[in-house]
């Protein structure tokens, strides 16, 4: 009766957050993927079961070499927020002693999120231009005689967006582990003759994994599931995964948009189970 | 009374009140005037006509409120075809009209209530400006103006007396340029692809007008013959989507441009010197004292037209007030607000009494100002002694040679267009 009793209580306490996992995650998610079997006229779509959306998702060129795009912006802004956010979380971490300190200066590191994500990014717009502040600048220092065309539109903007609006993502949580090394381990690297600079791939780098990793994690599926960032930076010339959804879901096709987001989901679930492969958050969690 | 918010809720209120008027056999008219100024329009549309001041003067001048919502044409569309119940009155283009009718959201009007529809300009109406002109390529106006009946949902080829949406707003479109930063003079519509501007082009990413406004820089280079621009074949969508896919590849293209802001912020930065653009964003530009012309080209314009239609769900009083807001509209403030921004009117004879003779004679007839020519806001846009970009009301809407259009193979365009886009 008594081991009953827990049971049904046990139960108790998982479902309301199982209730609103099913309701608004996987229910959703199911409902996508019927849809995208579905079919589409130009203004309203039927149900169907046909593989067509698929068929013109994969039989396009187009779609391998925005995949490939999108993979490259996550590649490449993964690597410059971890080198930043490294950077950043061991300053942070490590060099600065008093605890008020570092709380002071973490949350200096938050401040530009006290705007929108949106403003942070079109401010950009203006600096990069061909006449904007940057290229001014360079040219009365003499650097430069004509305007740089690539610093504006192109995926060095896009990519600059991205690190700058997601490196925070990549410190938060590096600097969470970070925290919680013991600092004695570091002592007693140094008390056995590690230098400073094996003492970091040897102790902080190993210990300090599951942070780069939730952070990884962060930055790889925001990357991938943007779209406003590369259409605004890239003034529409480039292309990711999601400016593929978003100008299906504009032109009222539906299915195709469900179709290329189901890929998308996959993709992305690929990644980060090569991800987990790597290291496991739970147990440091 | 309270002024309840949920649509549903209001109407069956306002059905009740309007059944129990009827039934008493000497309605108040103080009751009535209660009941109107209750009433609440939801109007939405493309950021052209959606003005708070049109809202403003409607509360003012008829007593109801008219709630307006901006949105791109693409979002405009979504909209009415998808959510019919949230909005009364839509205002849209009339290629997104032919999209969107056979959903069955909208309802014909009947225009013997429309007071000035015999004043309406014939391109609305059996599709000739003048007894002479030739009618357009792509989806001209008239053809999709009429239905048979009230329920029609196929579209009549003659003035029937029932509208799918009354005329309010058209122009005829063009390259804008920056002449201060190309120093020749620009004739063609051949000069977006002209490698003399690579890099500082753009086009707007809006794919029903984009596809006509790339149809006629691929006719003006004689690479393409189009039967017809507005109905385009497959092989003819997958010719012209490679001109520009090859010039988007060779770097012609700096920006694509999807709302009206974005193609003034790429203009007078300087970011660009010759693209698409609408007119009021030219005349945007020009506000900020940059020098930018609406360049009239000798293949002709790309046209558009908009209008207001309604949705099927309006009824009694509700409706009674939108056609009391479209015989208005028509009345002439509304038009002559337009005209002063470089639009063109669907009853031009009733707006010329809300503009002053040399404003009139600047936008409609072409002719030289005599005075500052200023916006409805109060921005100076031209000087005495200038004349408008184009000409006369005449010489512009009779130089049409498309309008803008949904074809028959709209579907696979969209897909190419998408690709296009992130190619």
């Amino acid at each position: 009766m008594q081991v009953k009793n827990r049971h049904i209580v046990g139960w108790l306490e998982a479902a309301p957050l199982a209730v609103v996992l099913l309701g608004f995650l996987i229910a959703p998610i199911v409902m996508i993927v019927i849809v995208s079997f579905w079919g589409a006229t130009e203004f309203s779509i039927y149900p169907a079961f046909q593989f067509d959306n698929y068929e013109f998702l994969f039989g396009s060129p187009v779609t391998y070499r925005v995949f490939g795009a999108t993979l490259k912006y996550a590649f490449i802004t993964w690597a410059l927020t971890l080198a930043i956010g490294f950077t950043v979380a061991y300053f942070l971490a490590f060099h600065v002693r008093s605890l008020t300190m570092q709380i002071a200066l973490f949350l200096v590191c938050t401040i530009p999120f006290w705007t929108s994500n949106i403003i942070r990014m079109i401010s950009w717009i203006p600096f990069l231009g061909r006449n904007g502040i940057a290229n001014q600048t360079l040219i009365s220092w003499g650097v430069i005689d004509e305007p740089l065309e690539w610093l504006l539109y192109s995926d060095f903007s896009v990519i600059l967006a991205f690190v700058h609006l997601y490196t925070l993502f990549m410190v938060v949580p590096i600097f969470n582990t970070m925290m919680r090394i013991d600092k004695s381990l570091l002592e007693a690297a140094r008390d056995n003759g590690a230098s400073g600079f094996q003492t970091l791939v040897h102790v902080i780098i190993p210990l300090t994994k599951p942070g780069i990793m939730i952070g990884t994690i962060f930055v790889v599926t925001l990357v991938m599931g943007d779209f406003i960032t590369v259409r605004f930076m890239s003034g529409s010339q480039r292309a990711n995964v999601g400016r593929l959804i978003s100008n299906d879901i504009g032109l009222l096709q539906y299915p195709s948009a469900a179709a290329t987001a189901v890929v998308l989901l996959c993709t992305v679930l690929i990644v980060i189970a090569i991800l987990l492969r790597f290291v496991n958050i739970r147990k440091e969690l | 009374m309270a002024k309840p918010k949920v649509g549903y809720t209001r109407r069956s209120l306002l059905k009740t009140g309007g059944a129990a008027l009827a039934a008493s056999a000497l309605p108040s008219p103080m009751l009535w005037a209660q009941d109107t100024k209750d009433i609440v329009l939801r109007q939405f549309g493309t950021g052209v006509s959606n003005l708070n001041d049109v809202a403003n003067k409607v509360k003012e001048d008829l007593g109801f409120t008219l709630e307006m919502t901006a949105l791109d044409s693409d979002s405009v569309t979504q909209r009415a075809a998808t959510q019919p119940d949230s909005f009364d009155i839509a205002d849209i283009e009339y290629w997104i009209c032919k999209k969107v009718w056979p959903t069955g959201n909208l309802q014909a009007m009947d225009t013997s209530k429309i007071a000035n529809y015999d004043k309406i300009v014939g391109i609305f109406r059996n599709g000739k400006l003048t007894p002479e002109s030739e009618i357009a390529q792509g989806t001209a106006p008239h053809t999709v103006g009429f239905v048979d009946g009230p329920g029609g949902t196929s579209f009549a080829d003659n003035e029937t007396g029932w509208m799918t949406l009354i005329p309010t707003i058209y122009n005829a479109d063009t390259l804008g340029i920056r002449p201060d930063l190309i120093g020749r003079p620009i004739e063609s519509w051949t000069e977006l692809l002209n490698p003399e501007f690579k890099g500082k082009a753009s086009i707007l990413d809006i794919s029903s007008i984009g596809i006509m406004d790339m149809a006629m820089v691929c006719e003006a280079m004689g690479e393409i013959q189009y039967g017809d621009k507005g109905n385009m074949t497959r092989e003819e969508i997958d010719k012209t989507m490679a001109i520009f896919t090859e010039a988007k590849r060779n770097g012609q293209f700096r920006a694509f441009w999807k709302t009206f802001d974005e193609s003034v912020n790429l203009m007078a930065s300087g970011e660009v010197v010759i693209q698409s653009m609408w007119s009021p964003a030219i005349t945007a530009v020009k506000s900020r004292g940059i020098p930018c012309v609406y360049q009239p080209l000798k293949e002709g314009y790309r046209s558009w037209g908009g209008g207001i239609g309604l949705s099927s769900s309006l009824s009694g009083m509700e409706l009674d007030a939108a056609y009391e807001y479209i015989n208005w509209y028509l009345s002439g403030w509304v038009g002559g607000y337009l005209m002063r921004q470089g639009y063109y009117s669907a009853v031009p004879e009733t707006s010329k009494n809300f503009m002053s003779e040399n404003e009139w004679g600047y936008w409609f007839e072409g002719k030289e100002a005599t005075d500052v020519i200023t916006s409805p806001t109060g921005d100076t846009l031209a000087q005495a002694g200038e004349t408008r970009d184009g000409g006369s009301f005449y010489d512009r809407m009779g130089a049409v040679a498309c309008w803008n259009a949904v074809m028959d193979e709209n579907q696979y365009m969209v897909r190419k267009w998408n690709e296009f886009i992130a190619a």
